[in-house]
């Protein structure tokens, strides 16, 4: 460790924060793309598009009411029910199938979504206004509390998600239907609906996600993308299906991105740093590293 | 052999000849733009059909077979820029062994993983290649990508000839043909066999003995080859290679290719890139003319994606089978 030595243990702790704050954005969109897929064995290829629809609603909704919270609410119903027609349009006439279709189905829909977007909104980036524009200082930085805002929230919502799950009637009724479904039938749960329903709420997080995030980037037809493969690393990394672990993961791969750019800048190839910009593939290395050693995943607690 | 599969031979073969003789026919008939639109389909027809070996025959569906095409693509501009005068067998050669890698690389971990979760893995492998090409701006233009002169057809030093749009039509019919014809012979033989037997029960092709594993590893191989190849002839088509190429984007067409003109059936992925190719033609024709015709000048530049993409979409709920999925049994005989 002698070469990183000198590394001032206040930007560790900037990143440490920043890593955290994306880490609780990742594990919002891929929570719901493991509700998705735990419950219905579906990859929803979509998810990213459906991040991006949520930026662009909030961002259109902002204009006309001139609230992020109002902006926040209204594009993640709209983008449920979006969901919700989605999966009773296209999903459930492959429910029984092989779970691939669903990989066909889903990316058509994200090709559709993608170019509509495009087409209706056009190619120049929107921009969302952050609710709060309040700093304060961390070291020698200032940080938006916005930031940390986002996190909370993040955190707020995949919290309710869980007490959802674990206490509330409907609740009971995913879980039941995750881990029988034939069962779940009998037991006269309306499995299709529960699945419409779960798909609705996995559309609506990722619309949340993408009004919440909006601020920090722009918002254009493409950015869901490089989100939904980041989700799916973290999917894969976490163990498939499994809300906990994914959540982990995203946090693990989001502090090791940020902790990477710091390092790379202190590694000497010919006299000359590396690029920050090396640091995305951080996340495809602890993929292959999970693959190696642990395939079903980093924080599955007994593998298949 | 039996009276009814030499009638099956019979009609086979007629059909192939009928069909490779109008390919060869088109190109002095058919006006310029067309004649590279035909060798274009075929280039995509090669590279659908080499991802049908592991979606159709070997039932794993790769969402990674834009590296492959890319790293083919890739392969041969660096042959192509690096050695003077160009030659067409060492660019080949270049980007078959760079593809080759990529596909060892993507089939030694991928493998690991079966179903949703092989193609999720492919797809997030094909895309480290994409970042590799697009970030590493010295090596290989980055963002804007490579540009490079067509190679000669012949044995440098002995005989070439430079290649006219009709030549390099013929050459790359002449490829894909044969690429064909070893990938259709490759499926029928014992090792196809074992494939297709991964395909409908793996856990009894394994309990039966076979190695899963490595005939695994050796199907994706065998189509990133064969993807490489593509890429190889999309290189002397177009002398460009650009990351665009490598994005999953391409690997995405690929399985709309498959989906809609027929898995496991080798020349269905062909048919399907021919049918996709041209709705895309008629389409990006059909809306400007349709706006000004009603009057709704946005309507111009309506994306062609959502319209195939509502296709495909009902294709895979309805007819999963594609176009020639009706054909299927007898296609493979």
């Amino acid at each position: 460790m002698g070469m990183f030595a000198d590394i001032p243990w206040d930007i560790i702790a900037i990143q440490t924060v920043n890593g955290i704050v994306t880490g609780m954005i990742l594990a919002l969109v891929a929570s719901g793309l493991t509700l998705i897929f735990g419950i219905m064995d579906v990859v929803n290829f979509a998810h990213g598009e459906l991040f991006m629809l949520g930026a662009y609603i909030g961002a259109v909704v902002l204009v006309t009411s001139g609230s992020f919270w109002v902006a926040l609410v209204v594009s993640t119903l709209t983008v449920a029910l979006m969901g919700a027609a989605l999966q009773v349009t296209t999903l459930r006439p492959l429910l029984g199938r092989d779970p691939l279709t669903t990989i066909l189905a889903t990316f058509g829909i994200s090709l559709v979504l993608q170019n509509y977007a495009l087409w209706h909104f056009g190619p120049v980036p929107r921009k969302i206004q952050e609710p709060i524009t309040g700093q304060f200082e961390l070291f020698y930085l200032v940080y938006p509390w916005y930031r940390v805002l986002i996190a909370v929230l993040s955190a707020a919502i995949i919290g309710g998600l869980y007490l959802f799950l674990k206490y509330g009637r409907y609740g009971v009724w995913i879980r039941a239907t995750t881990q029988d479904r034939f069962m779940a039938q009998a037991m006269g749960i309306p499995v299709p609906w529960v699945h419409t329903g779960v798909f609705a709420i996995g559309a609506g997080m990722a619309a949340a996600s993408g009004v919440l995030f909006g601020p920090l980037i722009g918002i254009n037809h493409a950015m869901g993308l490089d989100w939904v493969l980041k989700a799916f690393i973290v999917v894969v990394v976490g163990g498939m299906g499994n809300l906990g672990g994914s959540i982990a993961a995203s946090i693990l791969v989001s502090l090791l991105e940020a902790y990477a750019v710091i390092l790379v800048g202190y590694i000497y190839v010919g006299g000359q740093p590396l690029s920050p910009a090396l640091a995305v593939v951080v996340p495809f290395i602890v993929l292959i590293v999970t693959l190696l050693f642990r395939p079903t995943g980093l924080f599955v607690p007994t593998p298949k | 052999m039996s009276p009814s599969s030499k009638r099956h031979a019979t009609i086979y073969w007629t059909g192939f000849g009928i069909i490779i003789a109008l390919l060869i026919v088109a190109p002095l008939v058919l006006p310029e733009f067309w004649r590279r639109f035909l060798t274009e389909i075929l280039i995509w027809g090669l590279l659908a059909m080499s991802s049908d070996i592991l979606i159709g025959y070997t039932g794993m569906v790769s969402f990674g077979h834009s590296a492959f095409f890319g790293l083919g693509l890739y392969g041969a501009a660096a042959a192509l820029l690096m050695v003077k005068p160009p030659n067409l067998w060492l660019a080949i050669l270049y980007g078959l062994a760079l593809s080759a890698g990529a596909a060892l690389f993507v089939a030694y971990f991928a493998t690991r993983l079966r179903d949703i979760y092989f193609a999720i893995s492919t797809l997030i492998f094909s895309q480290i290649f994409y970042v590799a090409i697009f970030t590493l701006t010295e090596i290989t233009g980055g963002e804007n990508g490579l540009n490079f002169s067509r190679p000669q057809l012949g044995i440098p030093g002995v005989y070439t000839i430079p290649f006219t749009s009709e030549s390099l039509h013929w050459f790359v019919l002449a490829v894909v043909t044969a690429s064909y014809l070893i990938l259709r012979r490759i499926t029928q033989s014992p090792f196809g066999m074992v494939l297709q037997s991964i395909r409908e029960n793996e856990a009894r092709t394994r309990a039966i003995g076979y190695p899963v594993a490595r005939y695994k590893i050796v199907a994706v191989m065998l189509s990133g080859l064969f993807a490489g190849l593509a890429g190889v002839l999309y290189a002397f088509q177009n002398r460009f290679a650009a990351p665009d190429f490598v994005l999953f984007l391409i690997s995405g067409e690929v399985v709309i290719f498959n989906v809609l003109g027929g898995i496991g059936t080798l020349v269905g992925p062909i048919l399907g890139a021919a049918f996709f190719l041209t709705m895309r033609e008629f389409l990006s024709r059909l809306f400007p003319y349709l706006a000004s015709y009603l009057n709704i000048p946005h309507l111009a530049e309506f994306p062609y994606l959502i319209p195939l993409g509502v296709v495909f979409i009902l294709m895979v709920i309805f007819l999963p089978q594609g176009l020639l999925g009706f054909a299927r049994r007898w296609l493979n005989r």
